[in-house]
């Protein structure tokens, strides 16, 4: 099919449902495209994402000998691949396609006036038909992939990717920060939901990770610096002082988390007896929590704050943590008093109601306070810790002189993960922890093509469920590794050699550092880094970019459309 | 030796665990037993805690799975055999018959419209109808049409035929027969979803006696734009708009002496989102949520409550509702509870309550366990073989799981769960050809 020639657009306006078609008179947009300039074709279709709708789409790309096609309907974020592939499929270059959002910028927001939604949707199909007929055929450079991963972080997490990339026949570079491979199950005394030692499951671990072939271990070890893109990523990394330069495919964060260190919270730090649910794992798995005979939790200790600014999640684990700990207590001491103080209990799922049923049969008392009203611990050297609570269960304020304190703190973003995130150009949400490309259907993937997260690093989490996600980090990263190839978006920048006075403004500006300069002075845009944000050839002096797929007559048409075509 | 794998569910994890296998190269066959991919997500408004449209984040999913080469669609169709061994597992489908020829059948929907009978629609919980020949939902995948030949007039009485007359593509043949189809497979993923506990059974609460006493997922159709009343929030009893609605938590699970002792660990932040939505549509309703404790757990999720607290005034009460008094005549409702912080006896009037059901798992489950040995849990979850290390294996090698079949979680979890089921069938394919050339 010649792409040159005359354009032959078809325009697809789709009714999606009511979504579209009970606002916008769509019968009335078809009518209206067939009489715009390189209109070709119209039709309308109840949902051109459909099935159906795809065929009828292919079906009208040959029988008219369409060039470039137009979907009139919702948001390319969702679903521009998917037209895209559709017009691929007859032969038709991905790039000549293109879309019209009648959905959310129309009739979403104007429900109340179907007839002026319907002449805007005119408008926007306009606009979109006067680009599509200046739109050219472009091609994804394709890139070889590396079959080797570097994952980030020793604990449960990383190695848990690591042994299955292995297992797939990757190799794997494992980076841990500290001198030994393990994280956090280092500190846990038994591990929920099965009671299983941790440092059985560590030693399990370690043993799998050192004795496979593909895995290449690096204790001490830190990122330093990270340059490339997937498939190609070389990334610095600096063992005790000495430096290597590895060359990876792909990259896994799994960096975990850091427990929260209440300091000036419930006198913690005044006194030996006042301590975290960590520091209090630590005891047990040492052997050395000496007989308690009252012992009391404080649930939420700078959690789900509920401010602006503060740190207002819920940290998802420790209720659990409470009472697994509070019945490890009970089994070891029987005499001594356990209480959880509370504000909901997070005993969610269907392992952990039952631990926190056998709790309560086994005395541990569960005091709920409001979070206006949170518990208070005195403690004077000389004097007894004192933790006076409102239960507002009964509506009573009581009075506890527990000899451990014990408070359970969220976990939080660790210090080398924000350097990290810098490193690698991967973005840390408003909590702190590591922000995936969409929060419901990529809860592993960054935005950015190649690097993957998981574990604690990317929000709180079990043991088991930082293994699954581990898993899935695992079987993202091995599609490109598998198929050793991607091809990457064609939409980026180029520069006009003879226009360019090598100012290095474009350098200085480029968001994904794809911008160098050559020997010659003259900036080179490289294709693989470049995301195509425009940034440069909006800033450039001597307007010697230009962008692929938004060139300047492209949008300008698209404007001038928009203006009535009042303007030449 | 197969290089294949088996996903039985059509859901959202069966569609992860699909696509991220074909995409590194892996022949997937997908089973679903119904005749549409999609599953509960499909039936879905939105979704928290983004308030992403949930169809228009999942077709595009679904429609990939459709159209990608390495994956073969099985639908309308169910596992009945499964024999061998990871890395050669021979497996046993039934294909209902459609009576619909899915390569004629171009989804243009003639039949339904002319079809004389009438059936609830299950994809609109029932409150909506469909006909006897249908598709499930307007982007259902296939977009092909099955008839019901329980509820057809052709099938039952002999008589009609009338969709074999206006189907334009001659579509319809009513001598379909099922067919069994064997394939050979290197490994299988189960995602089979979860089942609603239908709360008919406490009387406390009048649902299936009350007319405005609904379910969360029939609230789900009501507010969706391609559900029974076009997105109008409006009660069964008079079609009129609500001024009050209330949720009640809770239902069924976290039972002390009832089937479900499990926390169904989505329901507080869906009743959150349902709260958010219908602020949305009417910004004057009141709306209430009453709670045991209130989960919020996941990334984002107590954000997202106390947004729908500060931003949309929602009202959370820690209440044990008692039961449910109905209006005779105005068919309003009085909701009788205990204030857990006053610990006083209350009522609350309300135009609507919806209840948040246990979710649980598939009745279905225990055969597909029997078939090759698979544990499940005192609940009917299939069972992880550890809990804590190895929670997407069973006890079968080359047999995984993922989504709310192992355990309830949430669609970000599921859809983790379903990748690494993937990268561990992937292992389990690797692993096998190790062996073969060893």
């Amino acid at each position: 099919m010649s792409e040159s020639k005359q354009p032959r657009i078809g325009v697809f306006v789709c009714h999606c449902g009511v979504n579209i078609g009970g606002v916008v008179n769509v019968p009335e947009v078809v009518e209206y495209a067939m009489t715009l300039p390189n209109v070709a074709y119209a039709e309308e279709n109840l949902y051109t994402c459909s099935s159906e709708g795809l065929s009828k789409l292919g079906e009208a790309i040959r029988k008219h000998e369409l060039n470039r096609v137009v979907v009139a309907s919702c948001t390319p974020r969702t679903h521009e691949p998917l037209f895209r592939g559709a017009c691929e499929e007859v032969g038709l270059n991905k790039y000549l396609f293109h879309m019209a959002n009648i959905r959310e910028h129309c009739s979403w927001v104007h429900p109340k006036e179907p007839g002026r939604a319907t002449e805007k949707a005119k408008e926007i199909v306009k606009m979109a038909v006067a680009k599509a007929a200046l739109l050219e055929p472009q091609t994804e450079p394709e890139i070889e992939v590396q079959p080797s991963a570097l994952v980030i972080g020793g604990g449960v997490s990383g190695m848990t990717t690591a042994l299955s990339l292995a297992n797939q026949n990757f190799d794997v570079h494992l980076i841990e920060i500290q001198d030994t491979l393990g994280g956090r199950l280092k500190d846990l005394y038994k591990l929920y939901p099965n009671d299983t030692l941790s440092s059985e499951v560590l030693e399990e671990y370690v043993q799998a990770v050192r004795s496979n072939p593909k895995i290449v271990v690096y204790t001490s070890s830190k990122v330093k610096h990270a340059d490339g893109f997937i498939g190609n990523f070389k990334v610095t990394v600096n063992q005790e002082g000495k430096e290597e330069t590895l060359d990876v495919g792909t990259i896994i964060v799994a960096t975990g988390a850091e427990v929260l260190e209440p300091k000036g919270m419930y006198c913690y730090g005044e006194r030996d007896n006042i301590i975290t649910q960590l520091e209090l794992e630590r005891l047990m798995r040492e052997k050395k929590l000496e007989n308690p005979t009252n012992v009391v939790m404080i649930q939420c200790v700078g959690a789900r704050e509920g401010k602006e600014g503060g740190r207002n999640y819920c940290s998802r684990i420790c209720c659990a943590v409470a009472v697994k700990n509070a019945l490890e207590i009970k089994e070891m001491f029987p005499n001594a008093e356990v209480s959880v103080l509370y504000r909901d209990m997070q005993t969610y799922g269907k392992d952990f109601e039952e631990q926190y049923s056998r709790a309560r049969e086994k005395s541990v008392q569960f005091i709920r306070y409001d979070a206006k009203n949170p518990p208070q611990v005195t403690a004077s050297p000389d004097a007894k810790c004192i933790v006076r609570v409102h239960d507002i269960l009964i509506n009573e304020t009581l009075e506890l002189e527990p000899d451990l304190v014990v408070l359970s703190t969220p976990l939080v973003q660790t210090e080398e993960a924000k350097e990290l995130s810098k490193i690698l150009k991967v973005p840390l949400g408003a909590d702190g922890f590591f922000f995936e490309a969409h929060v419901k259907l990529r809860p592993v993937d960054f935005a950015t093509d190649g690097i993957y997260v998981c574990g604690t690093a990317h929000s709180p989490k079990t043991i088991p469920e930082s293994i699954a996600q581990a898993y899935a980090a695992a079987s993202r990263a091995s599609i490109p590794m598998a198929v050793k190839k991607v091809r990457t978006e064609a939409i980026t920048s180029f520069v006009d050699e003879n226009k360019c006075s090598g100012c290095g403004t474009c350098v200085k500006l480029c968001p994904y550092s794809a911008i160098q300069k050559d020997e010659h002075g003259i900036a080179r845009v490289n294709d693989v880094l470049c995301k195509g944000c425009g940034v440069c050839a909006a800033s450039c002096p001597e307007k010697a970019i230009g962008m692929r797929h938004f060139s300047d007559a492209q949008v300008l048409a698209e404007a001038t459309a928009s203006l009535g075509g009042r303007r030449k | 030796m197969s290089n294949s794998v088996l996903v039985v569910g059509g859901g959202i994890a069966g569609i992860q665990a699909s696509l991220d296998l074909a995409n590194r190269g892996t022949k997937v066959y997908m089973v679903e037993k119904t005749p549409s991919i999609g599953g509960r997500m499909a039936q879905l408004d939105k979704t928290f805690p983004t308030l992403d449209c949930s169809i228009c984040i999942l077709a595009p999913k679904m429609i990939e799975c459709f159209r990608h080469p390495n994956i073969s669609l099985l639908t309308y169709s169910e596992v009945k055999e499964i024999k061998g061994e990871a890395g050669n597992f021979t497996v046993k489908i039934l294909r209902k018959p459609r009576y619909v020829i899915a390569e004629k059948c171009t989804g243009c929907g003639t039949c339904m419209e002319k079809c004389p009978i009438k059936v609830p629609n299950e994809f609109d919980m029932g409150m909506g109808d469909r006909k006897a020949v249908y598709m499930p939902f307007k982007q259902a995948v296939p977009l092909v049409a099955a008839i019901d030949s329980r509820n057809c007039l052709y099938f039952t009485k002999g008589i009609c035929k009338v969709c074999q007359k206006v189907c334009p593509s001659s579509a319809i043949d009513y001598e379909q027969e099922p067919e069994e189809t064997v394939l050979n497979v290197s490994s299988i993923i189960i995602a089979t979803g979860f089942d609603s506990f239908n709360p008919r059974t406490m009387t406390e609460y009048g649902y299936g006696k009350f007319k405005n006493v609904i379910l969360s997922m029939e609230l789900e159709r009501i507010i969706s734009a391609s559900g029974p009343t076009a997105g109008h929030l409006i009660r069964p009893s008079d079609g009129k708009e609500p001024k009050t609605v209330a949720f009640i938590q809770c239902v069924g699970s976290r039972s002390q002496h009832g089937e479900f002792p499990f926390c169904s660990s989505v329901c507080c932040v869906y009743a959150t989102k349902e709260s958010i939505l219908i602020k949305e549509h009417a910004p004057e309703t009141k709306v209430y949520v009453m709670y045991i404790d209130l989960r919020a757990v996941g990334k984002g999720f107590q954000e997202f409550v106390d947004k729908a607290q500060k931003t949309y005034d929602v009202q959370y009460i820690k209440a044990h509702p008692g039961g449910i008094a109905e209006d005779p005549v105005t068919k309003s409702l009085q909701i009788y509870y205990e204030d857990i912080l006053t610990g006083n006896m209350k009522k609350l009037e309300t135009d609507m309550v919806v209840l948040c059901p246990a979710l649980v798992p598939k009745e279905d489950n225990k055969k597909l366990a029997e078939m090759i040995g698979l544990e499940l849990d005192e609940f009917g979850f299939f069972k992880s073989k550890n809990a804590l290390t190895l929670p997407v294996d069973t006890n079968v090698p080359g047999i995984y799981i993922c989504g709310y079949c192992q355990s309830p979680k949430d669609i970000p979890e599921s859809v983790a769960q379903a990748s690494g089921a993937a990268a561990r069938a992937a292992e389990t394919i690797a692993c096998v050809a190790k062996e073969a050339t060893s």
